[in-house]
């Protein structure tokens, strides 16, 4: 299956899915020491994003998060790219500060944990290459 | 999202790291919101100062920033910084520094329309500070977005912002219709005004009438009340506001505002003196005016406050305080002019648990942090306190 998004950030990887159907706050919401979701109110809360291909609805909370996915990049904790329904200011930027692939205008609803994807951030394209079931 | 040849140039490295991952930053939030291009700014003021909000995290990435050779194109000041213990402080000194050496001015305030910088009406800023977006938008008419400290900074850097949102003239116009039918007479008045409109329409472009704020810091405290309970980055008022005229151009929604709405607001926030240790005055930070009246009023009580005032306010400010004398007569009576910071940013759990303000904007950030609250105007808070 091909989903076809908007680049936000360019560059290609491969990964397992971790999917939150609900907005995410990464100031206070994930731990950039572990890339582990402490956010109290994410349906993902423990998981760990940490070299994962990251999807959510959008992002939430305080611009400062921008640098909490960039601390991510910096101990090599961040996710391996990140797909969001809708981009908003703080993953992006986020996202363009760390270098981190990233797709918007991708219905978050229709993908699955532990589905292997490939992310293409020039093309805005997610290709589901096992769904992990 | 039309780029310049030499806007194509940045972001293609041509000029460096920095300034390529600044414009990456703006075409990026250009494409997102529907810009149609990057126009240039007069001045920004970046978010992202006190070390209790970015942390480490944020640190690191401005002292990269430094080092790939980050200056600012245009006149930038900073948000006000947070206060703390002794290992905060020398953090907090160490994002200042990394802020200095890209070449922005470290006056770190919420009004830098008190001083360092002031725009004109229908300049083009990028402006993070809830607060001073507000006032630069609605009371100057100057035009920003409520931008976030990355967001502002890669506008600094590159001296542009994306043409978009309260940059548009569609964007500015008026959603809602504001009928103030209660009697809003004093600062708290206009505070516990800002603070429940705000919390009723979220993100609208409130129109008020039959508002006629005797100061521009009533207006400056009800925007600021207005940004903290709502999201509200301009407002227009008839007959008092730059730009109201233009504000109206169909059938839109009304709501009242009536004498209990404006009673609700104070009676949420009486918490009894007993629980209350700091006085808290000036926020948005305090004007001139304001610190004069605070002076006047310490007179006027004739002894010390028992709890300790704080005054926050901007650095021009208080130096202007300094040389007319108030800041002597403040202290006399156990207060303080804080310089250039801001309690809401700072990691005052444990140091107090109750405060008393005349900020609507305090008492709803300091409520949600667990303190106790009285919000009242600066003539009772300094007449009552023990």
């Amino acid at each position: 299956m091909k989903l076809k998004g908007r680049r936000v950030v360019g560059g290609t990887a491969e990964g397992e899915l971790v999917v939150s159907q609900k907005p995410l706050s990464f100031l206070g919401g994930v731990d950039p020491e572990t890339g582990v979701v402490t956010d109290a109110e994410s349906d993902i809360r423990g998981q760990n994003i940490s070299g994962k291909v990251l999807a959510f609805p959008r992002g939430k909370g305080s611009t400062v998060g921008s640098y909490v996915i960039y601390a991510l990049k910096k101990n090599g904790k961040a996710p391996k790219a990140i797909i969001v329904g809708e981009a908003e200011t703080i993953v992006a930027t986020g996202a363009i500060i760390a270098e981190i692939p990233m797709v918007d205008g991708i219905d978050v609803s229709k993908l699955k944990n532990g589905a292997t994807v490939r992310v293409n951030g020039d093309s805005g394209e997610v290709e589901v290459l096992n769904s992990g079931e | 999202m039309y780029l310049t040849k030499e806007e194509e140039l940045i972001l293609a490295g041509e000029y460096g790291y920095a300034l390529q991952k600044a414009m990456e930053i703006l075409v990026a939030l250009g494409e997102i919101y529907g810009a149609d291009r990057l126009i240039p700014i007069k001045s920004a003021q970046v978010a992202g100062v006190s070390y209790k909000n970015i942390g480490d995290a944020g640190m690191e990435f401005l002292r990269d920033f430094v080092d790939a050779g980050a200056r600012v194109s245009v006149y930038t000041t900073l948000n006000p910084a947070g206060i703390g213990d002794d290992e905060f402080m020398e953090k907090q000194g160490r994002v200042l520094g990394l802020y200095r050496s890209m070449g922005i001015e470290a006056t770190s305030t919420c009004t830098p329309y008190y001083g360092a910088n002031l725009p004109k009406f229908g300049d083009h800023l990028a402006w993070s500070e809830s607060s001073a977006v507000s006032f630069a938008n609605s009371i100057i008419g100057a035009r920003t977005n409520r931008e976030g400290g990355p967001s502002s900074l890669a506008a600094a850097i590159v001296g542009k912002t994306p043409n978009y949102g309260l940059h548009l003239d569609e964007s500015r116009r008026a959603t809602v219709i504001v009928d103030v039918g209660a009697e809003v007479r004093t600062f708290v008045d206009y505070a516990a005004l800002g603070y429940h409109v705000g919390k009723t329409l979220g993100n609208d472009v409130p129109y008020f009438i039959n508002l006629k704020p005797q100061k521009t810091e009533f207006l400056k405290e009800m925007g600021a009340a207005m940004a903290a309970s709502g999201s509200v980055a301009l407002y227009h008022v008839e007959g008092e506001t730059p730009e109201y005229r233009n504000a109206i151009d169909d059938r839109i929604e009304r709501i009242t505002v009536e004498d209990s709405d404006i009673k609700a607001v104070r009676e949420a926030f009486r918490d009894d003196w007993s629980g209350i240790d700091m006085i808290l005055i000036g926020c948005p930070h305090a004007s001139l005016s304001e610190v004069k009246e605070i002076a006047e009023l310490l007179r006027m009580r004739g002894r010390p406050l028992r709890i300790p005032l704080f005054i926050t306010a901007s650095r021009a400010v208080k130096a202007l305080a300094d040389s007319l004398g108030y800041t002597e007569v403040i202290e006399r009576y156990n207060g303080r002019i804080i310089v250039d910071a801001c309690f809401v940013v700072s990691p005052l759990k444990g140091w107090y648990k109750g405060i008393a303000t005349n900020s609507g904007k305090s008492a709803f950030y300091f409520r949600s942090f667990g303190f106790s609250v009285r919000l009242d105007d600066a003539e009772n808070l300094i007449m009552e306190s023990p």
